[in-house]
């Protein structure tokens, strides 16, 4: 690890030069085997639960927050009364936020402050208006956010942050970037079951209101050289996905497969995500998947092959 | 979560919006007293439900009397009223807003959104008023103000005051619009709301601004830091089974089809439902069970689903990350037993600990129907249905 300071009030994001935004793009997609990983909500049940199993993946876990325990082991892991004290004395530079919703908000601040620069957000439930506030606060700093409301972020056999069964994730060169978490665990199983393995799976979480965005991770996997194609898998409500088929138009060098969940689904009802809600004409999930089609993105028009798809797209490139 | 009109009202009266004299009754007789009370020589009557478009299925009316306000409750209350955003069958209708009617000289639109796209709380405005907003957008987009909030600094006077100069709010009803939408901000700032719309603002009486219709809806995911909020639910405008599915940590939607489905995950619950449609077949409902399911709100799940009638075949569709595949398998044998399902059950099981979960359900020497994949569980559902 870098020169670590021991003042506690220095401004932690001028610390560690692996934080870095250019060489950490360069170096891999928004987490790898160097990522220095904890847990806010460290000690709580289902943290320790996925925690332990991202540990058996390989991943890096430094240690975990949970406030008024600090100084405590956990896992044989430190744990910290606050994100500071864990960037300051173990070099955190990821951080999974596992804590209740209604106090997510304020633990998605907390790790902005301390210059966490990806921070994935596990919560389900947290109030739209909470989020607004932490993307405002978000344009004065250099952190990215995965979530709230997605499974996580895994780099397969290197590190793995979030709820994700990882045995179902094989290293490998496709990036697949998703809304939700158990229809990309469906694409990655077909992937898989034909041996095409992942660079890095993203979830961007369900919410209306989110972090990194389509456009975010596509440019991501467009810059790394271990990805050789992308998995796009949105749903009904907002304009995301055509926005990312767009921008995947004008700049993106490797083919996009696309799916969106919701044919089916019927207008003005929320469909269990927060977001997922049909608007308008423009946000149906037929709309969407025809004008990603006229933008050059290979759509799959049946959840069950996305797999095949996979595969034939990369035969033939 | 939505609320009435009445109860959007006295909450906006609260934050200083001004809103017409007024109140809720329930009977005949509630009515003509709040009439009386209210005073004046004119009043509307409206009936309170959750949907819009009132005024066109006869639940907004006019009386001249006392008398006649009575007579307009009594009509409203207890029946069912049609409008364009219900069912062909309506919604019962169990209370009446007894106002004072208003003489209004023109109608302006104000609303607050929670804009995707921005990603910020957004205030939209017309001096177009009176009709629906998405309306107004298509036939004079020119004349729909959008303003994106800056959660910084809030809405400030200047940004309200360059609001009604744009929509003609000026002279002396600018003071009053900029009043007005600072209240409105501050409302919908302070109790987490998603949506708020006055339709119409009106300038009455010649000069006086005055909130004569407004709705709000809040964010269920906060509701519970404003109890005040959270007793304006009325289960009357939902439907029960869905009530009864959230009571069990259930997200359940009611559809048209007749395979049932039982998924963790929304979108792979839409997934489902979309494969079922591809094999000509057609879901019953949208139904996640969520992460962390256990055996109880797995046979919860199969209770709720079996109480749609049109329900000829169940399909379980579950990958699981966060969920256990032995816990699910243990809630669809229990459920099995203690229900005495008869449809036929078409089972997909992915993820954490799949063999147990695939051991138990084997073992139980149920007639299960197994599928390997998304495809093969849609086609068995499908046939399924079709065999019957």
């Amino acid at each position: 690890m870098q020169m670590i300071s021991t003042t506690p009030h220095e401004n932690p994001s001028t610390l560690s030069p692996i934080c870095n935004h250019q060489e950490f793009i360069i170096m891999s997609v928004f987490i790898n085997k160097d990522s220095r990983v904890i847990y806010q909500g460290f000690t709580g049940q289902h943290a320790t639960f996925h925690a332990e199993e991202a540990i058996k993946h390989g991943t890096n876990i430094v240690g975990g927050v949970t406030p008024g325990k600090g100084g405590s082991t956990h896992l044989e892991r430190p744990v910290f009364d606050t994100v500071s004290d864990a960037v300051v004395q173990a070099g955190a530079d990821v951080s999974g936020i596992f804590v209740p919703p209604q106090f997510a908000a304020d633990a998605i601040l907390e790790a902005i402050e301390a210059g966490i620069k990806t921070i994935v957000v596990i919560a389900d439930g947290i109030p739209v208006q909470d989020m607004v506030r932490v993307k405002r606060y978000l344009i004065e700093h250099d952190s990215m956010i995965f979530g709230p409301n997605t499974a996580g972020v895994i780099t397969p056999g290197e590190c793995k942050v979030g709820i994700m069964p990882a045995n179902i994730y094989q290293p490998g060169r496709v990036g697949v970037v998703s809304r939700s978490g158990t229809l990309n665990y469906e694409a990655v199983a077909q992937m898989t079951s034909l041996d095409h393995g992942q660079s890095t799976s993203v979830g961007i979480g369900g919410d209306p209101i989110n972090g990194a965005n389509f456009v975010d991770v596509l440019q991501a996997f467009n810059d790394d050289p271990d990805t050789e194609a992308v998995v796009l898998i949105g749903e009904i409500g907002g304009t995301q996905e055509v926005d990312a088929a767009e921008w995947a138009k004008e700049n993106m060098e490797k083919p996009v497969i696309g799916f969106i969940a919701g044919v089916s689904a019927p207008v003005g009802r929320r469909m269990g995500h927060a977001g997922a809600i049909i608007s308008g004409e423009a946000d149906t999930a037929e709309a969407k998947m025809n004008r990603m089609e006229e933008l050059g993105v290979h759509v799959v028009r049946n959840p069950a092959n996305i797999g095949e798809t996979v595969d034939s797209v990369l035969k033939r490139s | 979560m939505n609320i009435h009109e009445y109860q959007t009202k006295e909450l906006l009266r609260s934050f200083g919006v001004p809103v017409p004299d007024g109140r809720v009754a329930d009977s005949e007789a509630s009515a003509g007293i709040i009439a009386e009370e209210i005073g004046g020589d004119r009043w509307v009557v409206k009936a309170q439900i959750h949907a819009g478009g009132r005024g066109k299925g006869g639940g907004v009316l006019l009386a001249d009397s006392v008398d006649e306000v009575r007579k307009h409750a009594d009509h409203i209350i207890g029946n069912r009223l049609i409008t364009p955003q219900t069912s062909a069958a309506g919604k019962m209708v169990q209370r009446v807003l007894v106002e004072s009617a208003q003489n209004i000289n023109r109608e302006y639109y104000l609303g607050l959104i929670i804009d995707r796209v921005a990603q910020r709380i957004t205030i939209i405005a017309s001096a177009s008023g009176g009709m629906d907003i998405e309306e107004i957008a298509r036939t004079h987009p020119d004349k729909v103000v959008r303003l994106a909030v800056d959660p910084a600094v809030g809405l400030p006077e200047f940004l309200c005051r360059k609001i009604a100069a744009r929509i003609g709010l000026t002279g002396s009803l600018m003071p009053q619009a900029v009043k007005l939408m600072r209240s409105l901000y501050r409302c919908f700032r302070d109790k987490d709301a998603l949506m708020a719309e006055i339709n119409p603002l009106a300038v009455v009486n010649g000069d006086k601004l005055l909130a004569v219709d407004a709705k709000m809806s809040f964010d269920g995911n906060a509701v519970h830091r404003y109890p005040e909020i959270t007793n304006y639910r009325d289960f009357d405008e939902e439907d029960p089974k869905e009530v009864e599915a959230s009571g069990h940590g259930l997200n359940y939607i009611a559809l048209d089809g007749n395979v049932g489905c039982i998924v963790n995950g929304a979108g792979l619950a839409m997934a489902t439902m979309d494969a079922i449609t591809l094999h000509d077949g057609a879901p019953a409902n949208f139904l996640d069970v969520g992460g962390g399911a256990s055996p109880e709100k797995i046979a919860n799940a199969f209770r709720i689903v079996r109480k749609d009638p049109n329900v000829k075949a169940i399909l379980l569709n579950i990958f699981a990350g966060i969920n256990r595949c032995d816990w699910v398998a243990e809630g669809v044998v229990q459920a099995m037993q203690k229900q005495a399902i008869s449809e036929p059950v078409i089972v997909r099981l992915s993820g954490t600990n799949y063999e147990l979960g695939q051991e138990i359900l084997k073992k139980s020497g149920l007639p299960f129907i197994y599928a390997d994949d998304l495809d093969d569980a849609a086609r068995k559902s499908v046939n399924a249905v079709t065999n019957l």
